[in-house]
Protein backbone atom coordinates (compact mmCIF):
# COMPACT_ATOMS: atom_id res chain seq x y z
CA UNK A 1 0.00 0.00 0.00
CA UNK A 2 0.98 4.09 -0.64
CA UNK A 3 1.61 6.03 2.50
CA UNK A 4 -1.05 8.45 1.12
CA UNK A 5 -3.36 5.48 1.92
CA UNK A 6 -2.42 5.19 5.41
CA UNK A 7 -2.12 9.11 6.51
CA UNK A 8 -5.79 9.58 4.97
CA UNK A 9 -6.74 6.65 7.61
CA UNK A 10 -5.03 8.78 10.73
CA UNK A 11 -7.80 10.69 11.94
CA UNK A 12 -10.43 7.82 12.15
CA UNK A 13 -7.39 5.31 13.37
CA UNK A 14 -5.46 6.95 15.84
CA UNK A 15 -8.07 9.45 16.98
CA UNK A 16 -11.24 7.61 17.17
CA UNK A 17 -13.00 10.13 14.59
CA UNK A 18 -16.34 9.17 13.28
CA UNK A 19 -19.47 11.31 12.15
CA UNK A 20 -22.68 12.37 13.52
CA UNK A 21 -25.70 12.95 11.47
CA UNK A 22 -27.32 16.04 13.46
CA UNK A 23 -30.63 15.39 11.20
CA UNK A 24 -31.19 12.09 13.59
CA UNK A 25 -28.57 12.22 16.03
CA UNK A 26 -27.30 9.15 15.47
CA UNK A 27 -23.34 8.44 15.42
CA UNK A 28 -21.18 6.69 13.09
CA UNK A 29 -18.27 4.81 13.52
CA UNK A 30 -16.28 3.60 11.00
CA UNK A 31 -17.39 7.16 9.61
CA UNK A 32 -20.11 7.47 7.26
CA UNK A 33 -20.52 10.21 4.75
CA UNK A 34 -24.28 9.57 4.15
CA UNK A 35 -26.88 8.97 6.70
CA UNK A 36 -28.75 5.21 5.56
CA UNK A 37 -32.04 6.55 7.63
CA UNK A 38 -31.68 10.52 6.46
CA UNK A 39 -29.51 10.06 3.52
CA UNK A 40 -29.78 13.53 1.77
CA UNK A 41 -31.38 14.91 4.62
CA UNK A 42 -28.86 14.22 7.05
CA UNK A 43 -26.28 16.59 8.22
CA UNK A 44 -23.02 14.91 8.74
CA UNK A 45 -20.40 16.48 11.16
CA UNK A 46 -17.37 14.79 12.44
CA UNK A 47 -17.17 13.76 15.79
CA UNK A 48 -14.60 12.35 18.40
CA UNK A 49 -15.72 9.72 20.84
CA UNK A 50 -14.59 8.86 23.77
CA UNK A 51 -13.33 5.52 23.55
CA UNK A 52 -15.54 3.94 26.05
CA UNK A 53 -17.71 0.44 25.39
CA UNK A 54 -18.62 -2.62 26.11
CA UNK A 55 -17.54 -5.98 24.24
CA UNK A 56 -20.70 -7.54 22.17
CA UNK A 57 -18.74 -10.54 21.58
CA UNK A 58 -15.28 -11.80 20.89
CA UNK A 59 -13.33 -14.71 19.36
CA UNK A 60 -9.65 -15.62 19.89
CA UNK A 61 -8.03 -15.91 16.76
CA UNK A 62 -5.70 -18.77 16.66
CA UNK A 63 -4.83 -19.03 12.62
CA UNK A 64 -4.75 -15.67 11.05
CA UNK A 65 -3.00 -14.26 7.54
CA UNK A 66 0.48 -13.44 7.16
CA UNK A 67 0.56 -10.07 8.56
CA UNK A 68 -1.04 -11.05 12.15
CA UNK A 69 0.68 -14.58 12.86
CA UNK A 70 3.34 -12.52 14.73
CA UNK A 71 0.56 -11.89 17.40
CA UNK A 72 -1.62 -15.02 17.23
CA UNK A 73 -3.27 -15.74 19.65
CA UNK A 74 -5.39 -12.63 19.90
CA UNK A 75 -8.59 -11.65 21.37
CA UNK A 76 -10.64 -10.11 18.15
CA UNK A 77 -14.12 -8.59 19.49
CA UNK A 78 -17.15 -6.12 18.45
CA UNK A 79 -17.45 -3.07 20.88
CA UNK A 80 -20.22 -0.98 21.44
CA UNK A 81 -19.15 2.41 21.95
CA UNK A 82 -21.34 4.57 24.71
CA UNK A 83 -22.39 6.85 21.48
CA UNK A 84 -24.02 4.05 19.87
CA UNK A 85 -21.89 2.60 17.08
CA UNK A 86 -19.92 -0.80 16.97
CA UNK A 87 -16.81 -1.79 15.37
CA UNK A 88 -14.07 -4.73 15.11
CA UNK A 89 -11.33 -4.06 16.89
CA UNK A 90 -8.72 -6.31 18.93
CA UNK A 91 -8.82 -6.70 22.79
CA UNK A 92 -5.37 -6.08 24.40
CA UNK A 93 -5.57 -9.16 27.16
CA UNK A 94 -5.44 -12.50 28.15
CA UNK A 95 -7.62 -14.85 26.35
CA UNK A 96 -9.05 -15.90 29.53
CA UNK A 97 -9.82 -12.17 30.59
CA UNK A 98 -12.49 -11.76 28.51
CA UNK A 99 -15.94 -11.88 28.48
CA UNK A 100 -19.37 -10.76 26.94
CA UNK A 101 -20.17 -6.86 28.44
CA UNK A 102 -16.81 -6.36 29.92
CA UNK A 103 -16.05 -2.64 30.10
CA UNK A 104 -13.32 -1.23 27.60
CA UNK A 105 -11.52 1.87 27.05
CA UNK A 106 -9.13 3.10 23.64
CA UNK A 107 -6.14 2.62 23.36
CA UNK A 108 -3.22 3.22 20.46
CA UNK A 109 -1.04 0.71 19.57
CA UNK A 110 0.52 -0.94 16.03
CA UNK A 111 -1.66 -2.90 14.20
CA UNK A 112 0.42 -4.37 11.44
CA UNK A 113 3.30 -3.59 9.12
CA UNK A 114 3.48 -3.61 5.48
CA UNK A 115 6.28 -6.59 5.05
CA UNK A 116 9.82 -6.57 6.60
CA UNK A 117 10.85 -3.13 5.15
CA UNK A 118 7.12 -2.05 4.92
CA UNK A 119 5.06 1.07 6.65
CA UNK A 120 4.16 0.12 10.12
CA UNK A 121 0.53 0.82 10.63
CA UNK A 122 -0.75 1.92 14.27
CA UNK A 123 -4.81 2.48 15.02
CA UNK A 124 -6.75 1.31 18.13
CA UNK A 125 -7.16 -0.93 20.18
CA UNK A 126 -9.35 -2.07 23.33
CA UNK A 127 -8.44 -2.73 26.74
CA UNK A 128 -10.59 -4.09 29.58
CA UNK A 129 -11.54 -1.37 31.89
CA UNK B 1 -41.97 -12.19 -17.59
CA UNK B 2 -41.38 -15.92 -18.43
CA UNK B 3 -40.82 -18.49 -16.74
CA UNK B 4 -37.63 -20.35 -16.53
CA UNK B 5 -36.37 -23.95 -16.71
CA UNK B 6 -32.93 -25.53 -15.96
CA UNK B 7 -32.18 -28.65 -18.72
CA UNK B 8 -28.88 -29.54 -18.11
CA UNK B 9 -26.39 -29.72 -15.24
CA UNK B 10 -22.88 -29.81 -15.13
CA UNK B 11 -20.33 -29.66 -11.93
CA UNK B 12 -16.84 -31.38 -11.87
CA UNK B 13 -15.19 -33.38 -8.77
CA UNK B 14 -14.65 -30.68 -5.63
CA UNK B 15 -11.15 -30.85 -4.20
CA UNK B 16 -7.52 -30.03 -4.07
CA UNK B 17 -7.35 -30.38 -7.91
CA UNK B 18 -3.63 -29.58 -8.51
CA UNK B 19 -3.24 -30.87 -11.68
CA UNK B 20 -6.08 -28.93 -13.09
CA UNK B 21 -6.24 -25.19 -13.88
CA UNK B 22 -9.01 -22.49 -13.74
CA UNK B 23 -9.84 -22.95 -17.10
CA UNK B 24 -9.78 -26.79 -17.37
CA UNK B 25 -12.40 -26.62 -14.46
CA UNK B 26 -14.64 -24.21 -16.23
CA UNK B 27 -14.80 -25.96 -19.39
CA UNK B 28 -15.07 -29.60 -17.88
CA UNK B 29 -18.17 -28.26 -15.89
CA UNK B 30 -19.70 -26.65 -19.38
CA UNK B 31 -19.13 -28.97 -21.58
CA UNK B 32 -20.85 -31.06 -18.84
CA UNK B 33 -23.76 -29.31 -18.64
CA UNK B 34 -24.00 -28.82 -22.79
CA UNK B 35 -23.99 -32.49 -23.09
CA UNK B 36 -26.75 -32.98 -20.42
CA UNK B 37 -28.75 -30.40 -21.92
CA UNK B 38 -27.75 -31.24 -26.04
CA UNK B 39 -27.10 -28.02 -26.35
CA UNK B 40 -24.78 -27.06 -28.82
CA UNK B 41 -22.08 -23.49 -28.54
CA UNK B 42 -23.91 -22.53 -31.85
CA UNK B 43 -27.25 -22.18 -29.77
CA UNK B 44 -25.62 -20.19 -26.93
CA UNK B 45 -26.71 -16.83 -26.73
CA UNK B 46 -25.23 -15.59 -23.18
CA UNK B 47 -22.86 -16.68 -20.35
CA UNK B 48 -22.69 -15.56 -16.40
CA UNK B 49 -19.68 -16.47 -14.55
CA UNK B 50 -19.49 -16.46 -10.83
CA UNK B 51 -16.49 -16.37 -9.50
CA UNK B 52 -14.63 -14.30 -5.77
CA UNK B 53 -11.56 -13.61 -6.46
CA UNK B 54 -9.69 -14.56 -9.75
CA UNK B 55 -7.71 -11.71 -8.95
CA UNK B 56 -6.04 -12.51 -5.51
CA UNK B 57 -5.54 -16.48 -6.17
CA UNK B 58 -4.33 -16.23 -9.77
CA UNK B 59 -3.45 -12.61 -10.36
CA UNK B 60 -6.50 -12.57 -13.22
CA UNK B 61 -9.04 -10.52 -14.11
CA UNK B 62 -11.25 -9.97 -17.27
CA UNK B 63 -12.94 -13.54 -16.08
CA UNK B 64 -15.77 -13.27 -18.65
CA UNK B 65 -13.93 -13.00 -21.90
CA UNK B 66 -11.59 -15.91 -20.75
CA UNK B 67 -14.04 -18.31 -20.10
CA UNK B 68 -15.87 -17.48 -23.31
CA UNK B 69 -12.78 -17.29 -24.86
CA UNK B 70 -11.91 -20.80 -23.89
CA UNK B 71 -15.23 -22.26 -23.89
CA UNK B 72 -14.94 -21.67 -28.20
CA UNK B 73 -17.65 -19.37 -27.67
CA UNK B 74 -15.64 -15.75 -29.13
CA UNK B 75 -16.35 -17.47 -32.39
CA UNK B 76 -19.89 -15.87 -31.80
CA UNK B 77 -19.19 -13.45 -30.12
CA UNK B 78 -21.44 -13.81 -27.26
CA UNK B 79 -22.05 -11.25 -24.22
CA UNK B 80 -19.82 -12.99 -21.44
CA UNK B 81 -20.12 -11.45 -18.10
CA UNK B 82 -18.47 -12.07 -14.61
CA UNK B 83 -20.22 -11.87 -11.56
CA UNK B 84 -18.93 -11.12 -7.96
CA UNK B 85 -20.85 -11.11 -4.83
CA UNK B 86 -17.92 -12.90 -2.25
CA UNK B 87 -19.29 -16.54 -1.62
CA UNK B 88 -22.30 -16.04 -2.98
CA UNK B 89 -21.07 -14.79 -7.03
CA UNK B 90 -22.45 -18.77 -8.06
CA UNK B 91 -25.84 -17.78 -6.60
CA UNK B 92 -25.82 -13.88 -8.57
CA UNK B 93 -24.57 -15.84 -11.78
CA UNK B 94 -27.45 -18.09 -11.64
CA UNK B 95 -29.62 -15.55 -10.65
CA UNK B 96 -28.26 -13.02 -13.26
CA UNK B 97 -28.96 -15.59 -16.08
CA UNK B 98 -32.59 -16.24 -14.99
CA UNK B 99 -33.56 -12.66 -15.30
CA UNK B 100 -31.64 -12.37 -18.56
CA UNK B 101 -34.10 -15.27 -20.19
CA UNK B 102 -37.02 -14.36 -18.12
CA UNK B 103 -37.36 -10.60 -19.36
CA UNK B 104 -36.89 -12.37 -22.85
CA UNK B 105 -33.44 -10.79 -23.43
CA UNK B 106 -31.95 -14.43 -24.41
CA UNK B 107 -33.28 -17.91 -24.93
CA UNK B 108 -29.97 -20.55 -24.17
CA UNK B 109 -27.86 -19.02 -21.41
CA UNK B 110 -24.82 -20.93 -19.48
CA UNK B 111 -24.50 -19.57 -15.81
CA UNK B 112 -21.61 -20.92 -14.47
CA UNK B 113 -19.49 -20.73 -11.12
CA UNK B 114 -15.44 -20.93 -10.76
CA UNK B 115 -12.68 -21.57 -8.38
CA UNK B 116 -9.40 -21.93 -8.22
CA UNK B 117 -7.72 -21.31 -4.68
CA UNK B 118 -4.99 -23.94 -4.40
CA UNK B 119 -2.77 -22.10 -6.79
CA UNK B 120 -1.98 -20.02 -3.15
CA UNK B 121 -0.93 -21.19 0.10
CA UNK B 122 -3.29 -21.31 3.18
CA UNK B 123 -2.15 -18.01 4.10
CA UNK B 124 -2.81 -16.23 0.88
CA UNK B 125 -6.05 -17.67 0.41
CA UNK B 126 -7.22 -16.69 3.99
CA UNK B 127 -6.24 -12.81 3.56
CA UNK B 128 -8.10 -13.36 -0.47
CA UNK B 129 -11.09 -14.54 1.82
CA UNK B 130 -10.78 -11.88 4.20
CA UNK B 131 -11.89 -9.59 1.37
CA UNK B 132 -15.89 -10.66 1.70
CA UNK B 133 -15.79 -8.62 4.54
CA UNK B 134 -14.63 -5.10 4.95
CA UNK B 135 -11.21 -4.99 4.17
CA UNK B 136 -10.53 -1.45 6.15
CA UNK B 137 -12.39 -1.90 9.00
CA UNK B 138 -12.69 -5.40 9.57
CA UNK B 139 -9.97 -7.52 8.29
CA UNK B 140 -6.99 -4.65 8.26
CA UNK B 141 -7.68 -4.50 12.03
CA UNK B 142 -6.98 -8.63 12.41
CA UNK B 143 -10.57 -10.35 11.64
CA UNK B 144 -10.49 -13.20 9.89
CA UNK B 145 -13.82 -15.10 8.06
CA UNK B 146 -13.74 -18.10 10.37
CA UNK B 147 -13.45 -15.19 13.58
CA UNK B 148 -16.22 -13.26 12.25
CA UNK B 149 -18.57 -16.08 12.33
CA UNK B 150 -16.68 -17.32 15.34
CA UNK B 151 -18.09 -14.14 17.07
CA UNK B 152 -21.77 -15.16 15.81
CA UNK B 153 -21.14 -18.60 17.12
CA UNK B 154 -20.43 -16.97 20.39
CA UNK B 155 -23.56 -14.76 20.45
CA UNK B 156 -26.03 -17.52 19.35
CA UNK B 157 -24.23 -19.36 22.50
CA UNK B 158 -24.71 -17.09 24.69
CA UNK B 159 -28.14 -15.83 23.78
CA UNK B 160 -30.07 -18.80 22.56
CA UNK B 161 -27.97 -21.60 24.23
CA UNK B 162 -26.63 -23.68 21.29
CA UNK B 163 -24.03 -26.25 22.52
CA UNK B 164 -20.61 -27.28 20.95
CA UNK B 165 -21.95 -30.28 20.27
CA UNK B 166 -24.92 -28.94 18.44
CA UNK B 167 -22.29 -27.03 16.21
CA UNK B 168 -20.51 -30.34 15.87
CA UNK B 169 -22.95 -32.56 14.56
CA UNK B 170 -23.14 -30.25 11.54
CA UNK B 171 -20.52 -30.95 10.36
CA UNK B 172 -20.77 -34.73 11.33
CA UNK B 173 -24.30 -34.81 9.24
CA UNK B 174 -22.80 -33.01 6.12
CA UNK B 175 -19.49 -35.57 6.21
CA UNK B 176 -22.04 -38.14 5.98
CA UNK B 177 -23.97 -36.96 3.50
CA UNK B 178 -20.52 -36.63 1.70
CA UNK B 179 -19.52 -39.65 1.86
CA UNK B 180 -22.59 -40.53 -0.43
CA UNK B 181 -21.36 -38.05 -3.16
CA UNK B 182 -18.54 -38.85 -5.59
CA UNK B 183 -17.75 -35.06 -6.50
CA UNK B 184 -17.47 -34.57 -2.42
CA UNK B 185 -13.75 -33.05 -1.75
CA UNK B 186 -13.97 -35.41 1.97
CA UNK B 187 -16.14 -38.44 1.59
CA UNK B 188 -14.98 -39.94 5.55
CA UNK B 189 -17.14 -39.74 7.90
CA UNK B 190 -16.57 -38.34 11.16
CA UNK B 191 -17.67 -38.10 14.66
CA UNK B 192 -18.61 -35.25 17.28
CA UNK B 193 -15.72 -35.78 18.83
CA UNK B 194 -13.23 -35.33 15.50
CA UNK B 195 -14.76 -31.97 15.75
CA UNK B 196 -14.54 -31.00 19.06
CA UNK B 197 -10.78 -32.32 19.44
CA UNK B 198 -9.73 -30.37 16.15
CA UNK B 199 -7.45 -27.74 16.64
CA UNK B 200 -8.83 -24.61 17.67
CA UNK B 201 -8.57 -21.71 14.84
CA UNK B 202 -11.35 -18.89 16.30
CA UNK B 203 -12.60 -20.09 19.48
CA UNK B 204 -15.44 -21.64 19.56
CA UNK B 205 -14.93 -22.68 15.89
CA UNK B 206 -12.04 -25.73 14.83
CA UNK B 207 -10.86 -26.52 12.08
CA UNK B 208 -14.01 -29.58 11.34
CA UNK B 209 -16.33 -26.39 11.90
CA UNK B 210 -14.93 -24.61 8.30
CA UNK B 211 -15.24 -25.49 5.40
CA UNK B 212 -11.82 -26.24 3.32
CA UNK B 213 -10.04 -24.47 0.73
CA UNK B 214 -11.05 -26.18 -2.69
CA UNK B 215 -10.95 -25.68 -6.65
CA UNK B 216 -14.08 -26.58 -8.54
CA UNK B 217 -16.53 -25.74 -11.48
CA UNK B 218 -20.42 -25.81 -11.77
CA UNK B 219 -22.60 -24.77 -14.78
CA UNK B 220 -26.61 -24.96 -15.71
CA UNK B 221 -28.29 -24.59 -18.99
CA UNK B 222 -31.25 -21.83 -18.70
CA UNK B 223 -33.90 -21.65 -21.04
CA UNK B 224 -37.66 -20.84 -21.37
CA UNK B 225 -39.90 -23.11 -19.94
CA UNK B 226 -42.08 -23.02 -22.94
CA UNK B 227 -38.87 -24.67 -25.07
CA UNK B 228 -37.65 -26.83 -22.02
CA UNK B 229 -38.66 -30.24 -23.58
CA UNK B 230 -36.89 -29.28 -26.77
CA UNK B 231 -33.58 -30.15 -24.55
CA UNK B 232 -34.69 -32.65 -22.03
CA UNK B 233 -37.63 -34.71 -20.84
CA UNK B 234 -36.97 -34.14 -17.42
CA UNK B 235 -36.54 -30.08 -16.92
CA UNK B 236 -36.57 -28.03 -13.68
CA UNK B 237 -38.35 -24.99 -13.23
CA UNK B 238 -37.46 -22.08 -11.63
CA UNK B 239 -40.25 -21.21 -9.22
CA UNK B 240 -38.14 -17.92 -7.76
CA UNK B 241 -35.03 -16.17 -7.32
CA UNK B 242 -34.59 -13.46 -4.63
CA UNK B 243 -31.30 -11.63 -3.35
CA UNK B 244 -31.14 -9.10 -0.48
CA UNK B 245 -28.10 -7.32 0.68
CA UNK B 246 -27.09 -5.75 4.26
CA UNK B 247 -24.30 -4.08 5.46
CA UNK B 248 -21.37 -5.47 4.88
CA UNK B 249 -19.67 -5.35 8.47
CA UNK B 250 -21.08 -7.74 10.95
CA UNK B 251 -20.62 -5.17 13.49
CA UNK B 252 -23.27 -2.53 11.42
CA UNK B 253 -25.53 -5.39 11.58
CA UNK B 254 -29.15 -5.46 13.80
CA UNK B 255 -28.18 -8.53 14.87
CA UNK B 256 -25.43 -11.36 15.50
CA UNK B 257 -27.41 -14.23 15.76
CA UNK B 258 -29.33 -13.93 12.86
CA UNK B 259 -28.57 -13.03 8.96
CA UNK B 260 -31.07 -10.77 8.09
CA UNK B 261 -30.39 -10.72 4.68
CA UNK B 262 -31.62 -15.06 4.59
CA UNK B 263 -34.79 -13.87 5.98
CA UNK B 264 -35.47 -10.88 3.66
CA UNK B 265 -34.67 -12.97 0.37
CA UNK B 266 -36.71 -16.51 1.35
CA UNK B 267 -39.37 -13.88 2.51
CA UNK B 268 -39.20 -12.60 -1.17
CA UNK B 269 -38.33 -16.28 -2.95
CA UNK B 270 -41.11 -18.08 -1.13
CA UNK B 271 -43.92 -14.68 -1.68
CA UNK B 272 -42.47 -14.92 -5.86
CA UNK B 273 -42.91 -19.06 -5.72
CA UNK B 274 -46.60 -18.76 -3.99
CA UNK B 275 -45.63 -21.52 -2.11
CA UNK B 276 -45.19 -22.52 2.08
CA UNK B 277 -41.77 -23.55 3.85
CA UNK B 278 -43.35 -26.81 4.66
CA UNK B 279 -43.84 -28.01 0.96
CA UNK B 280 -39.64 -27.32 0.72
CA UNK B 281 -38.55 -31.37 0.04
CA UNK B 282 -34.70 -30.84 0.11
CA UNK B 283 -32.31 -27.43 0.70
CA UNK B 284 -29.05 -26.64 0.31
CA UNK B 285 -27.98 -23.72 2.47
CA UNK B 286 -24.88 -21.82 3.11
CA UNK B 287 -22.36 -23.97 5.83
CA UNK B 288 -19.53 -22.04 5.52
CA UNK B 289 -19.08 -22.90 9.42
CA UNK B 290 -21.03 -24.97 11.03
CA UNK B 291 -22.80 -22.20 12.65
CA UNK B 292 -23.92 -20.87 9.56
CA UNK B 293 -26.08 -23.64 8.67
CA UNK B 294 -28.05 -23.85 12.32
CA UNK B 295 -28.44 -19.59 11.88
CA UNK B 296 -29.57 -20.76 8.21
CA UNK B 297 -32.00 -23.40 8.88
CA UNK B 298 -33.61 -21.00 11.78
CA UNK B 299 -33.43 -17.17 9.64
CA UNK B 300 -34.97 -19.53 6.04
CA UNK B 301 -37.68 -20.50 8.74
CA UNK B 302 -37.57 -24.14 8.75
CA UNK B 303 -37.31 -23.73 11.87
CA UNK B 304 -37.81 -21.51 15.32
CA UNK B 305 -34.83 -18.61 16.71
CA UNK B 306 -32.76 -21.04 18.75
CA UNK B 307 -33.54 -24.72 17.40
CA UNK B 308 -31.54 -25.27 14.57
CA UNK B 309 -28.94 -26.89 17.40
CA UNK B 310 -31.47 -28.90 19.20
CA UNK B 311 -33.17 -30.17 15.63
CA UNK B 312 -29.56 -30.93 13.65
CA UNK B 313 -28.57 -32.71 16.87
CA UNK B 314 -32.03 -35.01 16.58
CA UNK B 315 -31.23 -36.15 13.40
CA UNK B 316 -34.46 -33.47 11.51
CA UNK B 317 -31.73 -32.42 8.77
CA UNK B 318 -30.19 -35.52 7.74
CA UNK B 319 -30.88 -37.48 4.44
CA UNK B 320 -34.44 -39.11 6.08
CA UNK B 321 -35.09 -36.51 8.34
CA UNK B 322 -38.18 -34.04 8.22
CA UNK B 323 -36.15 -31.41 5.99
CA UNK B 324 -32.60 -33.14 4.75
CA UNK B 325 -30.13 -30.00 4.63
CA UNK B 326 -27.16 -30.06 2.02
CA UNK B 327 -27.58 -33.57 0.92
CA UNK B 328 -24.49 -32.69 -1.24
CA UNK B 329 -22.45 -32.57 2.04
CA UNK B 330 -22.74 -28.70 1.87
CA UNK B 331 -20.05 -26.69 1.67
CA UNK B 332 -18.12 -28.56 4.61
CA UNK B 333 -17.58 -31.69 2.94
CA UNK B 334 -18.60 -31.59 -0.60
CA UNK B 335 -16.13 -28.26 -0.59
CA UNK B 336 -16.32 -24.78 -1.31
CA UNK B 337 -14.73 -23.11 -4.39
CA UNK B 338 -16.33 -20.15 -3.56
CA UNK B 339 -17.79 -18.75 -6.71
CA UNK B 340 -19.05 -22.40 -7.85
CA UNK B 341 -20.58 -23.32 -4.98
CA UNK B 342 -23.99 -21.04 -5.88
CA UNK B 343 -24.30 -22.94 -9.09
CA UNK B 344 -23.16 -26.55 -7.40
CA UNK B 345 -25.81 -26.06 -5.04
CA UNK B 346 -28.40 -25.83 -7.96
CA UNK B 347 -27.20 -28.79 -9.47
CA UNK B 348 -27.64 -30.77 -6.18
CA UNK B 349 -30.95 -29.91 -5.84
CA UNK B 350 -31.56 -30.62 -9.65
CA UNK B 351 -30.16 -33.86 -9.56
CA UNK B 352 -32.12 -34.34 -6.27
CA UNK B 353 -35.96 -33.20 -8.01
CA UNK B 354 -34.78 -35.50 -11.33
CA UNK B 355 -34.21 -38.70 -8.97
CA UNK B 356 -30.58 -39.38 -9.98
CA UNK B 357 -28.73 -38.20 -7.00
CA UNK B 358 -28.18 -42.35 -6.14
CA UNK B 359 -27.74 -43.26 -2.23
CA UNK B 360 -28.82 -39.77 -1.34
CA UNK B 361 -31.66 -39.71 -3.25
CA UNK B 362 -34.41 -37.72 -0.97
CA UNK B 363 -37.67 -40.20 -2.20
CA UNK B 364 -40.34 -38.01 -3.66
CA UNK B 365 -38.51 -34.43 -3.56
CA UNK B 366 -40.52 -32.41 -5.81
CA UNK B 367 -39.78 -29.14 -4.34
CA UNK B 368 -36.20 -27.43 -3.68
CA UNK B 369 -34.10 -24.33 -2.74
CA UNK B 370 -30.56 -23.13 -2.60
CA UNK B 371 -29.31 -20.48 -0.07
CA UNK B 372 -26.13 -18.86 -1.07
CA UNK B 373 -24.33 -15.89 1.14
CA UNK B 374 -21.65 -13.54 0.31
CA UNK B 375 -19.60 -12.62 3.26
CA UNK B 376 -21.07 -12.41 6.64
CA UNK B 377 -24.35 -11.71 5.22
CA UNK B 378 -23.57 -8.60 3.14
CA UNK B 379 -25.58 -10.45 -0.22
CA UNK B 380 -28.20 -13.25 0.34
CA UNK B 381 -29.34 -15.24 -2.95
CA UNK B 382 -32.43 -17.49 -2.60
CA UNK B 383 -33.38 -19.62 -5.00
CA UNK B 384 -36.56 -22.03 -4.95
CA UNK B 385 -36.44 -25.03 -7.96
CA UNK B 386 -39.64 -27.52 -8.54
CA UNK B 387 -39.86 -30.42 -11.09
Amino acid sequence: MTVPRFWRKIPNRYNLIGTKCENCNTYYFPPRIVCPPCRRKGVIREYAFEGSGKIVTYTTIYSAPESFTKMTPYVLAIVQLDEGPRLTTQIVCDPSEVKIGARVKSVFRKLGEDGPDGVIYYGTKFTLA
Amino acid sequence: MREVAIVGIGCTKFGEMWDKSFRDLFIEAGLMALSDAEVSGAQIEALYGGNMSAGMFLEQEHIGALIADYSGLTTNNIPSTRVEAACASGGLALRSGIIAVASGYHDVVISAGIEKMTDVGAEKAMDALASAADREWEAEVGATFPGLYAMMARAHMHELGTTREQLAQVAVKNHYHGSMNPRAQFRNKITIDTVINSPLVADPLRLFDCSPITDGAAAVVLVPAERAKEFTDTPIYVKAAAQASDTISLHDRRSLTSIDATTIAADRAFKMARLQRSQIDVAEVHDCFTIAEIMAIEDLGFFEKGAGGPVTLAGDTAIGGKIPINTSGGLKACGHPVGATGIKQAVEIVEQLRGDAGKRQVDGAEVGLTHNVGGTGGTVVVHILAR
